[in-house]
């Protein structure tokens, strides 16, 4: 077994030993069923809709919060207690150890995302539905939480205090999310081209639509490559 | 293994941690790494396991350079502060220690439940990290880095915690080991260097100012020797004036004046206790005690660290 695997499952296991696990599943499927099924200004009877559109608006807000409460910990804790030097000095590379990392909290949120298959096979007896637009706007969502997750992984790496790790990945989150988006719409030309392309929104949106383009999966594919090469070179730099 | 230090160095900022240190430790050796605080023995032993990029010098395990990711598993290490996960039962932790290793997925509960044996943890494995006394803990620190049975074994401070009697069976462990593997221990208690070490190694402030057995540390520092001495059937005027014209006795000083008890030190690089007998028997003086004193570890280690 690859110590990359071995981190990860470990990892895994532990935000289910605490209770971030719990405390996560219960929120995140706490708002998504709210804004779903219950609010009713906006909710799936309100738009009279058999589709999950939605949910994927809600669960990329939910997410946005969630998951730098999952990453804080990751490797903010292995060095505020030390053990990243046990994990070092074994047949471990900061790469083996920093995917190991990335992975468990990727499968979390996977895991979070298939408590919420009632919802899918709920809504599509309900009416015409987009099987093929749903399934990528899962795909999307995972895309997506695996850029946060590359940011928060990233935010964790450069400090040994959890929750400054966690404010870092929000505040870094909210410029993909948010600020980007404003700037691109506020700005013109070149500019604006280039705050809308970097801004998140606008590839998760194409996704969730249902259309795949390779540039929304290379977006979201590289910011999670850049925070894992970024995590690392934090990891293996030492005094 | 063997293991040769060459011209190792590191800095943190300005200050010289380890300062061009070279030494080497054969297969079999058990060197005891000592030194005050702040000497850089923690600093050596992050470098030997590849936590610390050395700023100059080359660490060598059987002629290959240790900066190779395949020479870990060769390693077994206790850091200083034994850092655990507190919230893992015992055994699940030596577990994921051993797969981490790259130990098969059958042995690794096998190897989880010798160490566990060997360690005393018999009890408490199945408890959780954060439960356990700092002995315990301190054993759970051994067991993970001996859980792959590694050819090299690096302690830093592994009896700190320990009651008495777990004190004499972690040293026992360690000199079981070290018949077959290569150990480096670092301690401050020196009476621990002597019952476990083949080798001393003192370092201080980055620079090896000793290094060799016990023995010829003591040797090195005595230059003269001391001699305590007890003698009947006499008065103690006499016996101090008779002795201090001997060749070889420089001074000597009355510890106990009713016993006749009295401290001779010889002249450099002379032994007296042959003069003193000769002395004793030509004067039918019954000698009662005769000790020849060894320089405590304590006073060489006090004489090349503290300046």
């Amino acid at each position: 077994m690859s110590p990359t695997w071995t981190i990860a499952r470990k990892e895994l296991n532990s935000f289910f030993d605490s209770l971030i696990a719990y405390f996560l599943l219960f929120a995140f499927l706490g708002f998504t069923g709210f804004f779903v099924w219950l609010s009713g200004n906006g909710d799936i009877f309100f738009r009279k809709q058999a589709d999950l559109a939605v949910f994927f608006s809600i669960a990329n807000l939910t997410l946005f919060i969630f998951i730098p409460a999952i990453t804080m910990r990751l490797i903010a804790e292995e060095r505020k207690s030390g053990t990243i030097e046990l994990l070092l000095t074994k047949a471990v590379s900061s790469r083996q150890l920093v995917l190991g990392k990335f992975l468990a909290a990727l499968m979390m949120v996977v895991i979070a995302l298939l408590f919420t298959i009632p919802y899918y096979i709920t809504v599509s007896t309900l009416g015409n539905f987009d099987h093929g637009a749903t399934l990528t706007g899962y795909f999307g969502l995972i895309l997506m939480s695996a850029a946060y997750i590359g940011i928060g992984l990233f935010a964790s790496s450069i400090t040994s205090n959890q929750i400054v790790a966690f404010i870092l990945a929000l505040l870094i989150g909210v410029c993909f999310q948010f600020l980007f988006g404003i700037l691109a719409s506020t700005g013109s030309g070149l500019i604006s081209e280039i705050f809308s392309m970097l801004s998140l929104n606008t590839h998760y949106d194409s996704i969730s639509r249902g259309v795949i383009d390779s540039k929304d999966v290379i977006y979201f594919v590289s910011i999670s490559l850049l925070g894992i090469f970024l995590s690392e070179y934090m990891v293996s730099k030492r005094k | 293994m063997n293991i040769s230090i060459e011209q190792l160095s590191k800095s943190y900022g300005m200050q010289k941690a380890v300062d061009n240190i070279s030494f080497s430790v054969n297969t079999g050796e058990i060197l005891g790494f000592l030194g005050p605080n702040g000497a850089g023995k923690t600093t050596t032993m992050k470098m030997i396991t590849q936590y610390l990029n050395p700023d100059n010098g080359d660490i060598k395990m059987d002629g290959r350079s240790v900066f190779d990711h395949e020479v870990k598993h060769r390693i077994g290490y206790l850091p200083e502060h034994n850092p655990l996960y507190e919230e893992m039962p015992v055994i699940d932790y030596l577990v994921y220690c051993a797969n981490l290793q790259g130990v098969a997925k059958t042995d690794a509960h096998n190897q989880a439940r010798k160490m566990v044996f060997k360690c005393g943890l018999d009890v408490e494995k199945h408890k959780r990290i954060g439960e356990l006394s700092k002995g315990y803990r301190q054993r759970v620190g051994l067991a993970q880095a001996m859980i792959h049975d590694p050819e090299i074994l690096i302690l830093d401070e592994p009896t700190t915690g320990l009651d008495p009697n777990q004190i004499v069976e972690i040293r026992e462990l360690i000199k079981q080991l070290g018949r077959e593997k290569t150990v480096i221990l670092s301690t401050h208690i020196l009476p621990e260097v002597e019952a476990t070490c083949d080798r001393i190694l003192i370092i201080n402030r980055g620079k090896i100012v000793a290094d060799g057995t016990a023995e010829n540390l003591r040797k090195q520092a005595e230059g003269s020797q001391i001699i305590r001495l007890k003698v009947e059937d006499t008065e103690l005027d006499n016996l101090q004036n008779s002795l201090q014209n001997l060749m070889s006795v420089k001074s000597t000083s009355i510890l106990d004046a009713d016993t006749n008890a009295i401290e001779i030190t010889s002249e450099l690089d002379m032994k007296s206790n042959r003069d003193i007998f000769e002395l004793c028997a030509s004067k039918n003086w019954i000698i009662t005690e005769m000790i020849p004193m060894e320089t405590k570890l304590e006073d060489i280690f006090r004489d090349l660290t503290m300046n």
